[in-house]
């Protein structure tokens, strides 16, 4: 009897707790258990750390053809893997393994650059929208569908295609361009469903002023959703700077290393060499999965429709 | 001069395309300074529309007002977006029905509170912060200095109606509107908040104006009633005198229609017939007809007048006549 009491007790304390816990408290807690996210996070922070280390941790220098006098361009011939170089050389006979380590840095920088980018000409166009909504919403949408409606890569190709000089940061540009309407139209949308928010129309009663209802009011209560679609977006981002690097639209220099190029370069010797194209593919693929996996589960953690 | 009257006050909301929508039709009454004036009525007789309209904040597309809210002479509806944002706050206040929702949950009450005393007051944020914790102090809000830190979820249903209230009454407006400020809380907490209201209502000398479906938030808080229906005020008198002797029927039902403490066991409740979406438009006659107990034939085709009898202002052909009892059982 005094038992059952104490448990019922503690039970409505739980619930007590768990009603004034703050979303992104009660978000990670269900995030730790989650194997998915896990999983994600190790790999993104393997990712991270490899790139921020890998001058360090290559064994040689990428971009010096060390192992040239074995390339016999003739008859195909790529230096194997050897002692001190476990993967072997490549076209240009610079350590492989090297270039793979150092071609990370190249694959965060696009992709969080990118990201950065593309989420701040988002955040702009979206609080445009739907701060000021009327005319401005329908021109500042309007333009977004467009965006929209062009295939991502295809239009990531053709503004990459624009600059005469393709260099990283062209490759950034173009990449982060094409990710502006997914951010915009996610804020905008969420923006909307603030400005009808009681809490607005409480902060209006008061006389607040427009800029700060805005800014104080909206912009923070919108954000959620925004930051984790930036995690999914690393994502698409880092493909689809691959895909212009393999293209032949990135950084023409190939003293750098970067995953997606080291795949284009190696197209005509495929069949014989696949794992030149094996490595950094597998490579691409990881790390797109690692951010995708956070972001997927992220994204469930924070949805209030899942809370408890 | 009474500090708002408002005459005459009609909100038409129209879409393309649709029928215009009456919400608030022709609604007169005064605030004086220290007063307590209630708008009752079921949901959708025009209440919270009465109370965004004296505030400003129905949307400019889609609702027609017409009318003068007149504010200490000033007419509030023809002032501009800018002058109207600076009273708002200032002059006249407001407090919401849903605490949680009215709050926003990403900022600490603190700054939530303090927002207003520097838009208004032009405090700095320090000046501000000891006023704060002095208004929270006011409303009863217990170890403010560390409610001031927390977020809304932090705090319970009725601390958080408190500090709306404490954020409402931070630049000591001279007219409130209270739109329903108890519905969302249970009952020992209503009572609570509405002590808090009484208080400050007499203190400050504010004009409040009570929204309410509640009779007993009435009968505990307000000096004159006005009772809503599809729009129009069908019944106004002081307390007493509505709550002794109703004479409208719908006031009549819905007195009718509360729980008593002193009914028998197992006596049934007698609920007003029907249901608003059964009102028939005012043109052709008393809204109210079709629900009605003390339905003539004039009622369906003659509009009722406001008309002062009775000692109060009534809309009926057929008052109802003191000492009858409730309205016919009907069956639920």
């Amino acid at each position: 009897m005094v038992l059952g009491l104490s448990s019922k007790k503690e039970k409505i304390d739980g619930v007590a707790e768990s009603a004034g816990v703050s979303l992104a408290a009660s978000a990670w807690k269900r995030l730790r258990r989650s194997p998915v996210f896990l999983t994600g996070a190790v790999i993104i922070g393997l990712f991270i750390v490899v790139s921020v280390l890998s001058p360090w941790l290559a064994p040689h220098n990428p971009s010096e053809p060390m192992l040239i006098d074995q390339v016999v361009k003739a008859r195909n011939e790529i230096p194997p893997a050897q002692p001190g170089h476990p993967l072997g050389g490549d076209l240009q006979g610079r350590d492989f393994l090297s270039r793979l380590l150092v071609g990370s840095q190249q694959t965060l920088i696009v992709g969080v650059g990118a990201t950065l980018i593309g989420l701040a000409g988002g955040l702009f166009l979206g609080t445009l929208a739907g701060a000021l909504g009327g005319w401005v919403d329908s021109v500042v949408m309007r333009l977004v569908d467009v965006m929209l409606s062009l295939p991502s890569l295809l239009l990531a190709f053709s503004i990459a295609a624009m600059f005469a000089k393709p260099s990283q940061f062209t490759v950034i540009l173009a990449v982060a361009i094409v990710q502006i309407p997914v951010f915009a139209r996610l804020l905008r949308g969420s923006m909307l469903a603030q400005r009808h928010s009681d809490h607005v129309l409480a902060a209006t009663a008061l006389g607040v002023k427009k800029g700060a209802i805005v800014f104080r009011h909206m912009l923070p209560n919108s954000l959620s959703p925004v930051i984790v679609q930036s995690t999914l977006v690393l994502a698409t981002a880092i493909i689809e700077a691959a895909a212009l690097s393999f293209l032949g639209l990135g950084n023409p220099d190939d003293r750098i290393p970067e995953w997606g190029q080291m795949l284009g370069d190696v197209q005509n010797v495929f069949d014989t060499h696949p794992h030149l194209a094996a490595y950094p593919a597998i490579c691409i693929i990881i790390v797109a999965l690692g951010f995708t996996l956070m972001g997927e589960t992220l994204r469930e953690a924070l949805d209030p429709k899942n809370r408890r | 001069m009474a500090l708002l009257e408002v005459r005459d006050l009609t909100v038409v909301f129209q879409r393309k395309g649709e029928e215009p929508f009456r919400a608030v039709d022709g609604v007169s009454f005064d605030v004086e300074p220290g007063q307590t004036v209630g708008l009752v009525g079921e949901s959708g007789c025009g209440k919270s529309v009465t109370s965004l309209a004296i505030m400003g904040l129905l949307p400019k597309r889609g609702a027609k007002i017409s009318g003068t809210v007149k504010y200490d002479g000033t007419d509030l509806l023809k002032l501009s977006d800018k002058e109207m944002r600076d009273r708002r706050g200032r002059d006249l206040g407001m407090v919401f029905q849903d605490p949680l929702s009215s709050l926003n949950p990403v900022v600490p009450i603190g700054l939530q509170v303090t927002e207003v005393l520097e838009r208004h007051r032009g405090l700095s944020r320090k000046e501000a912060m000891i006023e704060a914790k002095n208004l929270l102090d006011k409303v009863g809000i217990p170890d403010p200095n560390r409610r001031l830190k927390e977020y809304p979820h932090q705090l319970s249903g009725g601390m958080r109606q408190r500090a709306l209230i404490a954020i409402a009454l931070a630049c000591r407006p001279k007219l409130l509107i209270a739109d329903e400020p108890t519905t969302a809380l249970d009952v020992t907490i209503q009572a609570q908040i509405l002590s808090v209201m009484k208080e400050l209502v007499q203190d400050l000398g504010t004009a409040l104006v009570m929204i309410t479906h509640d009779l007993g938030v009435v009968a505990g808080l307000c000096d004159e009633v006005n009772v809503l229906y599809g729009g129009k005020v069908v019944e106004k008198a002081m307390r007493h005198k509505l709550f002794a002797e109703p004479r409208h029927p719908y006031t009549h039902g819905l007195l009718a229609s509360i729980p008593r403490l002193d009914a028998a066991p197992g006596e049934k409740l007698t609920p007003i017939k029907g249901s608003v979406a059964d009102n028939i438009p005012w043109e052709h006659g008393c809204a109210f007809a079709p629900r009605c107990p003390n339905a003539l034939d004039v009622c369906v085709q003659v509009t009722p007048p406001e008309e002062d009898q009775l000692g109060r202002l009534l809309r009926c052909h057929n008052p109802v006549v003191p000492g009858t009892p409730a309205a016919e059982e009907v069956p639920v």
